[in-house]
């Protein structure tokens, strides 16, 4: 940890600083979530300091919400989407077969539909609650997780000591869990980056097109809806939840570019 | 007559990344001093990391990835080349100096034809196209290429590995350079297309009054082509002398130990004892279609004692021990091992099946999981087969690190962490961890240095008598066979042409391509590839 580069430090601060404020939300919040405090799209002012919103909510307590919301949504998000990615393409890689065949076509249909599109008709049919929307998002990105994962195993799964370990008599499990898994973590790791991203780029989607997150919770893409029209009298109340996906986005992706970069070798790296 | 090339006091650094610690500056090169007159070859030998490549690179003003020549001077035709312009270099490189790399495959452009990329430098020089074509053509026929009329048009992948060497050895002389380096140009080649290769490059040196820098590990080798041999270790000078002096009369220990590397003394040992692997009349492929790897291949290997399995690549060796794993289960024949017949398929085996019957890689770097310390790699068979846990586990892996002379001290680290020879130790640890009855060891020497390699004989052996572990060893090195075997068999495009006892399969009378593979390999004699060739003439003659 001798050096950090300075875009990784950037990126280090922005990311922990929008987690943090996320996490001690209900503390640093001035106003409440859904409380209304002054007059429709004030200005920015010392008792709002981002202004209000388009029923005169105050819009930086709004945005601290609805950063907990967007970060715990992505995250989660994330989480199932490798679990369920990773394990499957790892079986896929070490069974072959029709084991292999089965699940990459299943996973080649999905990824044939648009991502969104398959979001938007699962969301209509089904109540939009967190724990669904979740699932979904995170179902659906498994698929690209599923080829990456695959694909890097299936390069380790052909080294002499995964068949070593098979010639022991070594279960799938063990295959996997002790032989594949540490060996394929820095890709994965630097995925999990891009895709914590892309989460967060979806689920905003999703809120700003009405089948994500419901009101009175709202997130950054349901933020940006509510401010929309705002943007025609010259009102930045839209922008502004715009800008913190950016800089999040930006910020998550120098971390993982740099975590991608100190562990790409095999001996621990260097730096 | 002047030296073409002289090398004074040579300094060749490079900054290492040591994991976990700050990165220095080592040496690879010290010292070195060498005189090369027109005409003459001087052979570079030594294990690896001993520098010769830096060398034989250093004559070209050039270094590998971050090497930097940090001191002493190159002299070609009495110019310093070290201290030339990028722009003289580059008229100096591939014209004046040429390079002949150890892996014809890897360093020929796979989309280009070969007669494109051979004349490439010569046209860069300035010569019409159609006098350097002759001049290649000419070349091809010198090196005995087959059609050499034609068979520049063909691309990297339509001819064989030997062909493909002898055509980089034409792209090398076809400028008319004045000084060749051979990188280690036939360690890739089987033996029965090595010698056919040291024969052509030898005759082309001569005949092209060229000087060369021959660069091998391999000193029976050298000895057949060099005049004088420089013997290199740690990037240091042991010995310079004529090749003679160096083979019959070596000074040092070192090139001592070099010159009686692989006579191991063992004797066969007695018939009788049970056998522990019984393969009948087996024969596989690989797929559905795929052309036939193994033909009705049988064998016998009795307890406690040490198969050989002989043969080029190609041979089925390696497919064999796949068989008998039950990686691939064959399409025909049975496999009887310590009295039970073994399920063809490795699902349809028992543990102790699958205990008793243990392997060893050839490649111990990928053999091992990068990311599991030493204690992990050996300890988990004595956990998986024996549910050994905490300090029972721990004593029981110290005790194995000990009998591969390594020691506890081993434990901790990483294969990362460890040389090559040391990593072939670890496999050979973790195959014994199970206390198999056979160990399948497949090509376990031929990625290891002369000196290493006899280590790991020699405890393969000494394992063996305190064991009494049988090992099916596959090699294509005939004096590994010599130092490890008790019995032989001998493997020729998926068939056994000849199978037995140690003694009765080395001694004649002889089948042809046992006769063509025992005469191939080279001796440590200076003269050895004109009799060969010449017997070889005359016996195709008299047909």
């Amino acid at each position: 940890m001798s050096r950090i580069p300075l875009s990784a430090l950037i990126g280090l601060i922005l990311t922990a600083a929008y987690f943090l404020a996320a996490i001690f939300a209900s503390v640093i919040a001035p106003y409440g979530m859904a409380e209304v405090a002054g007059g429709v799209w004030e200005p920015m002012s010392s008792a709002h300091w981002l202004g209000t919103d388009s029923i005169g909510r105050d819009l930086l307590s709004r945005m601290i919400y609805g950063g907990q919301v967007t970060i715990f949504v992505a995250t989660a998000a994330t989480i199932v989407a490798f679990v369920t990615g990773a394990l499957l393409g790892f079986v896929a890689a070490v069974s072959g077969g029709w084991v292999d065949q089965v699940l990459s076509r299943l996973v080649d249909l999905f990824m044939s539909i648009p991502a969104l599109i398959l979001a938007l008709v699962i969301l209509s049919v089904m109540p939009v609650t967190l724990p669904v929307l979740i699932a979904v998002m995170g179902l659906i990105e498994s698929t690209r997780v599923f080829r990456l994962a695959r694909a890097v195993a299936v390069d380790i799964a052909v080294m002499d000591y995964v068949e070593a370990a098979r010639l022991r008599g070594e279960g799938l499990v063990w295959v996997i869990f002790r032989e594949i898994l540490p060996n394929a973590l820095s890709p994965l790791v630097a995925e999990a980056g891009l895709r914590f991203i892309f989460m967060v780029l979806f689920i905003s989607t999703l809120s700003f097109l009405g089948l994500g997150v419901q009101p009175p919770l709202a997130d950054w893409g349901g933020i940006v809806k509510e401010n929309k029209d705002g943007i025609v009298y010259g009102v930045p109340a839209a922008l502004l939840p715009a800008v913190a996906i950016a800089t999040l986005a930006i910020s998550v992706n120098l971390v993982a570019d740099w975590i991608l970069n100190r562990t790409t070798s095999l001996k621990g790296g260097r730096g | 007559m002047t030296d073409l090339l002289e090398i004074r006091d040579l300094k060749i650094e490079a900054t290492s990344y040591p994991p976990g610690e700050k990165p220095r500056d080592v040496t690879l090169v010290e010292g070195v001093t060498l005189k090369l007159p027109k005409g003459r070859v001087m052979g570079l030998i030594g294990e690896s990391g001993a520098g010769k490549s830096t060398i034989g690179l250093s004559t070209l003003a050039y270094g590998r990835g971050g090497v930097r020549i940090t001191g002493g001077q190159v002299v070609l035709n009495g110019q310093d080349i070290l201290a030339l312009s990028p722009g003289a270099l580059r008229r100096l490189r591939g014209k004046t100096v040429t390079y002949v790399a150890q892996s014809a495959a890897a360093s020929f452009n796979p989309a280009k034809k070969l007669i494109d990329q051979v004349i490439e430098t010569t046209l860069a020089a300035g010569t019409p196209r159609a006098e350097a074509r002759a001049r290649a053509v000419e070349l091809f026929r010198k090196l005995s290429l087959p059609s050499p009329e034609t068979i520049g048009e063909r691309f990297p992948h339509q001819v064989s590995g030997g062909q493909l060497q002898r055509v980089m050895t034409a792209m090398a002389l076809c400028p008319k350079p004045e000084l060749v380096i051979f990188d280690e140009p036939t360690t890739a080649l089987d033996v029965t297309t090595q010698i056919d290769v040291l024969a052509a490059i030898k005759a082309a040196i001569r005949d092209e009054g060229v000087a060369a820098l021959y660069i091998t590990h391999d000193l029976a080798v050298v000895a057949q082509i060099a005049d004088e041999i420089m013997v290199l270790r740690h990037g240091k000078m042991v010995e310079l002398g004529d090749t003679g002096q160096i083979i019959t009369a070596p000074r040092e220990t070192y090139t001592r130990d070099l010159v009686s590397v692989r006579q191991i003394e063992h004797p066969p040992k007695p018939d009788g004892a049970a056998p522990v692997l019984t393969i009948d009349a087996v024969s596989a492929r690989y797929g559905r279609s795929g052309p036939q790897v193994l033909s009705d291949v049988s064998a016998v290997l009795p307890q406690g004692q040490t198969l050989a399995v002989v043969g080029e690549s190609g041979s089925g060796k390696s497919t064999l021990a796949r068989v008998i794993t039950g990686l691939l289960p064959p399409l025909q024949g049975r496999i009887t091992f310590a009295g039970r017949d073994l399920s063809p398929t490795m699902a349809g085996r028992s543990r102790e099946d699958l205990r008793e019957l243990q392997m060893i890689y050839q490649m111990a770097d990928t053999a091992m999981n990068p990311r599991q310390t030493v204690a992990t790699i050996i300890g988990r068979p004595l956990e998986f087969y024996f549910g050994l846990k905490g300090a029972e586990k721990k004593a029981r892996v110290d005790a194995l690190l000990d009998e591969i002379e390594l020691g506890p001290k081993f434990a901790d680290r990483f294969p990362a962490e460890l040389s090559g020879g040391q990593k072939q130790r670890v496999c050979i640890a973790r195959a014994l961890a199970a206390k198999p009855k056979m160990i399948i060891c497949d090509e376990v020497t031929s990625a290891l240095d002369p000196l290493v390699a006899d280590g790991i004989l020699k405890l393969l052996l000494d394992l063996q008598r305190e064991e009494g572990v049988a090992y099916l060893f596959i090699t294509h090195d005939i004096a590994t066979v010599r130092a490890i075997a008790d019995r032989i068999m001998v493997m020729h495009r998926g068939r056994v042409v000849r199978s037995g006892p140690k003694a009765e399969v080395l001694s004649p009378p002889f089948d042809a391509y046992t006769d063509l593979l025992l005469s191939s390999v080279p001796e440590m004699k200076q003269g050895w590839l004109e009799e060969v060739t010449a017997s070889r003439r005359m016996a195709a003659g008299g047909e």
